[in-house]
């Protein structure tokens, strides 16, 4: 009896997948490449746990159990990186709350077209590559010729070296994201706002909220699963500081200040060819904001009615 | 329910319709100051572009060009690495976006089809991979393996699967292709692949724009894949030569002393307004064409 409802079950989800053929095609080719250039590394990892030597290949190499590991923890670079890293991060999460204000302050706005210039405007530096953004950094802070440089003169002050001092760059790094992507990051919260039923204001004005009323009982509550879906994802890469802008803006003045996990695993790996070595502190690195990530969604779980997952 | 009420009542009749009120004002105050905190960089760079450059270094020019010339676009033309960049990005961009969302919007669109077997592994096999990978090493060695690297491919074809734009296409197909239409298309005895591209498709211009501009942009502007991947200077991106230009040569040009140095440094400088200015323009002027689609809430599927 068990076992041929069992095989009913069995001929209908063939029946299912056979009927449904076209389906698994066009999933085909996105499965391939993964599998291929994102599930194969993944078991190339494994050189973190080996003398890797490219003659042998990842299998035949002999075994180094944790020893790039301890090398790493005990190296003079890892309170180093591991700082930078930490401030940088938390730095940018503190301004995690600045698109939100945005998008509120967008949706208060009631002359359209300001409202349209506006939104169009504060989105347009996101389309700035990053090596441009650097590019721009570097010439208009650069305190003997640029922008900031002449500010300071008009006033009869000397402009700081922003860029040739360690004490100046998470600030930068972080205000210059600010500026860069303030407007394109509130898009999505703008877009909740614009699912909030219109009868609701009208409903909370007869009742007679004020508009900051309106706004806490209101806006903020239909913002919240999207911000906290967000600062999850935020936290989960918390020592994931991006390779690109931070490289970009290393200098030999700058560099204690400057140099991330990911900048060191760049070198170490690709300029110095410390394959083994590398593949171990980028382990680290990914298997602390994975944990990161699962605590902090178990918590969102806990606490609200939000998680990914 | 009861404490809301509360705190409203003392703020009745408070609220004119029409008029401005004290915080509107406010409001669009602070929003003026933004606008030029944003606006006015970006047009310091295009002023600077066509300026004189010791007067922008002296501080002369604020408003408006001073003692105009085209010294540093002519200066671009005499660079053909730049040119061959550009060409070598459009190519990069124009095929890694049709790749990038065929790709990704076929396999959204399965993943959107509840009666796809096997539907919750799958999604985990894709997702799994945002928050997990290999790492750059054994990413490199896979390249390499394959023999991909410095090829136009590598720019272009292993990196094209985005799986977070997988679940927005997937979000969009869920909540705007009704099912019913499938039902319908069934008994009139059409298969998924050609239901999928005559009918899914059409009916998807504004998540397929808006993904468009998301990976056209990405393309456009990255630089990390060929700092990796790429040793042929004939292959290199825009962005790599521009790295050289904006940020390698900045450090140095710095180092330089003496008369010649320094107009040297400020024909430097010029050109870097000018390229700027070059380099950004295209992929800015994409950006109007799918602008209506962005408050449409096509966004939204991001985080549901």
């Amino acid at each position: 009896m068990k076992t041929s409802q069992l095989n009913i079950d069995m001929q209908l989800t063939i029946g299912r997948i056979r009927k449904n053929w076209g389906l698994y095609i066009l999933l085909l080719p996105a499965a391939v490449l993964l599998l291929l250039f994102s599930y194969k590394p993944m078991y190339g990892v494994l050189i973190a746990f080996k003398d890797y030597s490219p003659a042998l290949g990842i299998m035949e190499s002999p075994w180094a159990g944790f020893k790039y590991f301890e090398k790493y923890f005990n190296s003079y670079q890892f309170s180093i990186t591991i700082k930078n890293t930490l401030i940088i991060s938390l730095y940018s999460i503190a301004t995690f709350p600045i698109p939100i204000m945005l998008a509120l302050m967008i949706n208060q706005m009631r002359v359209n077209r300001f409202k349209q210039v506006f939104q169009t405007v504060t989105y347009m530096p996101h389309f700035i590559s990053t090596v441009v953004m650097v590019g721009l950094i570097l010439i208009l802070f650069s305190p003997g010729n640029g922008l900031l440089g002449n500010i300071y003169r008009l006033f009869g002050a000397e402009a700081p070296n922003l860029m040739g001092s360690t004490q100046w760059f998470s600030s930068v790094y972080v205000w210059t994201d600010v500026w860069q992507h303030t407007g394109w990051d509130s898009i999505i919260y703008i877009a909740a706002l614009s699912a909030v039923d219109p009868s609701l204001y009208e409903a909370a004005k007869v009742d007679g909220a004020s508009r900051w009323q309106r706004i806490r009982y209101i806006d903020i509550p239909m913002l919240m699963p999207t911000a906290i879906t967000l600062l999850i994802l935020r936290i989960g890469g918390l020592l994931g500081v991006g390779f690109e802008k931070v490289y970009l803006m290393q200098n030999n003045l700058n560099i204690s200040s400057s140099e991330v996990i990911a900048t060191y695993v760049y070198k170490i790996g690709l300029l110095s060819s410390q394959y083994s070595f590398s593949s171990a502190i980028n382990l680290f690195n990914t298997i602390i904001n994975f944990i990161l990530l699962i605590l902090v969604n178990q918590a969102a779980k806990k606490y609200s009615e939000n998680s990914l997952w | 329910m009861n404490t809301m009420e509360a705190t409203v009542k003392p703020a009745l009749q408070k609220e004119k319709g029409r008029s401005l009120d004290v915080m509107e004002v406010l409001i669009y105050v602070f929003a003026a100051l933004m606008l030029i905190l944003i606006v006015y960089p970006i047009y310091f760079i295009v002023m600077a572009s066509i300026s004189d450059p010791a007067a922008v270094a002296n501080g002369q020019m604020w408003f408006f060009p001073k003692g105009f010339t085209s010294d540093g676009y002519q200066e671009l033309l005499k660079h053909s690495n730049i040119w061959i960049g550009y060409k070598n990005t459009i190519l990069y961009t124009a095929v890694g976006t049709l790749l990038s969302l065929a790709i990704n919007v076929s396999a959204a669109y399965a993943l959107s089809r509840k009666d796809l077997v096997g539907r919750k592994a799958i999604t985990l096999f894709f997702i799994f991979t945002m928050f997990f990978n290999g790492g750059l090493i054994p990413t490199f060695l896979t390249i390499r393996d394959f023999h991909l690297y410095d090829t136009f491919l590598v720019m272009v074809l292993p990196f094209s699967v985005a799986v977070f734009n997988i679940i927005v296409a997937r979000t969009f197909f869920q909540s705007s292709i009704p099912g019913d239409l499938w039902e319908a298309a069934q008994l009139d005895g059409c298969g998924n692949l050609k239901y999928y591209v005559q009918i899914v498709l059409p009916l998807s211009k504004a998540v397929l724009s808006v993904l468009a501009l998301w990976t056209a942009v990405g393309y456009w502007n990255s630089y990390f894949n060929a700092l990796i991947y790429l040793k042929d200077l004939d292959l290199y991106p825009l962005q790599l030569v521009l790295r050289n230009i904006l940020i390698t040569n900045q450090m140095q040009s710095s180092l330089g002393t003496g008369e010649a140095a320094v107009i040297a440094m400020r024909l430097a400088n010029l050109m870097r307004y000018s390229v700027i200015i070059v380099s950004t323009l295209p992929i800015m002027c994409m950006y109007p064409f799918v602008q209506k689609y962005f408050n449409q809430g096509v966004m939204i599927g991001a985080v549901k």
